[in-house]
């Protein structure tokens, strides 16, 4: 497997400049891609969740702010230029530090949560050797990277010097510290049965054989579990108890505005489509396409339909699927409260997941001398 | 899960929060001064009067045709309720005994459609506060077409001035029987999507069963009425029990809460009664438009209003309870005092009896299912 960063190497190797100079330039543009990747994905997943919420609501959504001229109107692709206009506004805001603030660390805490999601980023694929660099840890260095942000929240939170952002950031902390078991162990099964913390190993693994959810009983809750807790550690509703707006008004962002702000927005959204790639690439086959899972009657000439380019297609519309299910959750569930979101973790998902890790493994031992 | 009032298990520092007058759920302009432990919430104290307007002052340097439009400024969300209450009072003052028939038709319809929709207010808020952000719109997008309706008899959506004492401003408009029909044949299956939306969903039940229990000693002893008090389990209904206007010839139920869920007065009671409620208005409704008489509907409005002296009380059930309205006459044409009970201002202060010992997200939820409205508790 090769990376981004390998292939341009290579194809950048004829100037002749030494390595390590090389290196830096050509890291230039994975670095301004993922930054691209991440105001485009925010500014999209903005759009579909109005959409979205609008039409789950019965209202219409945004229809006003149109580009170039063009509305749209009360049709589905109404107020096109809506996020647009919204992120000049969150841009052009003035932004508002509190008197008795901690200035500097108020200053620090979206970039470090910035940081977090970015650096994430490099890790994650988004299609065969579409990544930025493919680590033989990549599980792990997903896992530990997505779990940064909580000292930019803990930070954001006591810097504001507001009870409401206190109380948000310490709910923060205690709900993506107990999440990321439940998602260590689910991946930890994945990684029991591939043998690799390699992100494409593990979709090597699934296309020669079958996609992870499909793997066995076990992992097919295990994915449920998985999702429901990157939803969790995401803050998204039912589990928005950090910033649960009508009792915290909005946590640990209480006090912040402007661009501190959208940074915080960016960050959230970029987390989301981190999650939902995560999964869709250990649990429902990556880049990887259907059209071979149902493989009756198909032509071999249909399997055209795979491959890096086409993978790209696949891992993102099974990713946006996932987004919309988290969207699909907000706008129908209400919030759980703070002692039973840890009870779901601790007394629900931990017992189940530490029950999924013994018994793959037993099928791993077992399956592996009856059916293979 | 369960009300923590033993402090030494937790054992730390206590903390003041302020909640509002600027919050997003304290419904207006109340204010909470809340004494916390961690999440755990020991004390608090709600402080109004962030809305007073002086209402009883004003009345008494107003005649008693120009309180009206106050009386509906009170409680903004069942404007028709507080009008109607008012001219209940007037009339017993001047000693009215029969309004023509069409009136107190008019007025009943009117209330009940007013009834649900506070209602739906009520419960798609509750819904916003425990997290639930699609039954407050949906439920919006229902009382909007009761709004409409509304607009069609009296002219304005939220403050009505329709009701007089004595009459109607006017008539109802010739297709009004059948535009409300519609709208009760769409809205009840809709009261089941509610239901499968909200109320029978699994975290709301977490969120709102067995949660700010309040006993009916604790609710008897505050003075509480309304849908909070029969959410404690008391068929008390001033409808059934003291019944006013035309009430009596109506075949309806009081539903009481029975601790589907969880215990007898709780927060999902306390919700589910409103739910029931509506369904008993949609009865009374489907009655009432069915059987109503033609007739003049402004023959009894006094010319002027002049009550000799004396002094009356009379009460009335609106959406959030028990209205009593005190009105002392000296003579004049204005009332000497006009003293308003509001019932969201006794159900409020049962805040701090019934949640103290629950988490703030609690509060919330109790604060929400107690259906308060500022514009009443301030005055």
């Amino acid at each position: 497997m090769t990376s981004v960063v390998d292939s341009l190497l290579n194809l950048l190797s004829f100037t002749g400049l030494d390595e390590s100079i090389l290196l830096i330039l050509v890291l230039h543009i994975p670095a301004l891609s993922i930054f691209l990747v991440m105001v485009v994905n925010a500014t999209v997943a903005v759009y579909m969740e109005r959409k979205v919420a609008a039409f789950m609501q019965d209202r219409l959504g945004p229809m006003e702010v149109g580009l170039f001229g063009f509305k749209g109107g009360k049709k589905f692709w109404g107020g096109i230029g809506q996020t647009i206009a919204d992120a000049i506004k969150l841009l052009t805001k003035e932004d508002i530090v509190p008197d008795s603030a901690d200035k500097k660390l108020m200053l620090l805490a979206p970039f470090i949560i910035f940081i977090g999601a970015f650096l994430t980023f490099i890790a994650v694929p988004f299609s065969q050797n579409l990544v930025v660099s493919d680590f033989n840890i990549g599980v792990f260095y997903i896992m530990a990277m997505s779990s940064v942000g909580v000292i930019g929240i803990i930070i954001a939170g006591w810097s504001s010097n507001n009870k409401w952002s206190l109380y948000g950031s310490m709910r923060a902390a205690a709900q993506i510290v107990s999440y990321e078991i439940p998602i260590g162990l689910s991946l930890l099964l994945v990684v029991l049965v591939v043998g690799s913390l390699n992100l494409g190993d593990i979709v090597q693994w699934q296309a020669e054989n079958r996609w992870f959810i499909f793997h066995s009983p076990f992992t097919f809750v295990a994915f449920f579990i998985f999702f429901i807790s990157v939803v969790a550690e995401t803050n998204r509703t039912p589990f928005d108890i950090p910033e649960a707006e009508s009792e915290l008004v909005a946590g640990w962002m209480t006090e912040y505005s402007g661009f501190k702000w959208a940074i915080f927005f960016l960050s959230e959204y970029a987390n989301m489509m981190i999650v939902s790639i995560v999964a869709s690439v250990v649990f429902l086959g990556g880049w990887l396409s259907p059209l071979a899972i149902i493989n009756v009657g198909i032509p071999d000439s249909w399997m055209i339909f795979d491959g890096p380019f086409i993978g790209i297609i696949w891992l993102m519309s099974k990713a946006i699927f996932l987004i919309f299910v988290m969207m699909w959750f907000r706008w129908t569930f209400p919030r759980l409260r703070v002692d039973q979101l840890m009870y779901l973790c601790w007394k629900v998902f931990i017992p189940f997941c530490l029950a999924n890790l013994f018994f793959v493994s037993i099928w791993e031992l077992i399956g592996g001398l009856f059916f293979k | 899960m369960y009300k923590i009032l033993d402090k030494s298990i937790i054992g730390a520092d206590e903390m003041v929060m302020n909640m509002g007058p600027q919050h997003p759920s304290t419904h207006g302009v109340l204010r909470l001064k809340i004494v916390t432990d961690g999440e755990i919430v020991s004390h608090i104290e709600p402080i109004i009067g962030y809305l007073h307007r002086c209402f009883e002052k004003h009345c008494e340097n107003l005649s008693y045709e120009q309180i009206v439009p106050f009386t509906d400024r009170c409680d903004y969300l069942a404007a028709m309720h507080m009008a109607h209450g008012y001219s209940i009072a007037v009339e017993k003052l001047l000693g009215i005994e029969e309004l023509p028939e069409r009136v107190e038709y008019i007025r009943v319809i009117l209330a009940e459609f007013q009834r649900i929709a506070s209602h739906l207010i009520a419960i798609g808020v509750f819904g916003l506060d425990v997290g639930a952000i699609t039954p407050f719109t949906w439920t919006l997008r229902d009382r909007e077409r009761i709004i409409d309706l509304f607009e069609s008899v009296t002219g304005s959506r939220l403050l009505y001035n329709y009701i007089w004492p004595g009459g109607l401003a006017h008539d109802l408009p010739p297709n009004f029987v059948q535009k409300a029909s519609d709208f009760l044949d769409y809205f009840e299956p809709q009261i089941e999507e509610y239901n499968n939306l909200l109320t029978t969903n699994k975290i709301f039940i977490e969120r709102s069963a067995d949660i700010g229990v309040m006993p009916v000693d604790v609710a008897i002893n505050y003075g509480v009425s309304g849908p909070t008090l029969r959410g404690s389990g008391i068929a008390h209904d001033l409808r059934k029990d003291e019944p006013y206007s035309i009430y009596k010839k109506f075949d309806f139920d009081v539903p009481v809460g029975e601790g589907l869920m969880g215990t007898v007065g709780d927060c999902w009671d306390r919700y589910y009664v409103k739910v029931l409620e509506m369904k008993e208005s949609i009865k009374i409704l489907r009655q009432a438009l069915k059987t109503i008489p033609d007739g003049d509907v402004k023959s009894a409005i006094p010319k002027k209003i002049r009550p000799k002296k004396g002094e009356v009380y009379s009460r009335y059930e609106t959406a959030r309870g028990d209205l009593g309205l005190y009105i002392r006459s000296g003579g004049k044409n204005m009332p000497s005092r006009l003293k308003m009970r509001s019932p969201a201002f006794c159900n409020l202060s049962v805040l701090n009896e019934i949640s103290a010992g629950w988490m703030i997200s609690d509060v919330i939820s109790i604060l929400g299912s107690l259906d308060i409205v500022l514009g009443e508790i301030d005055r």
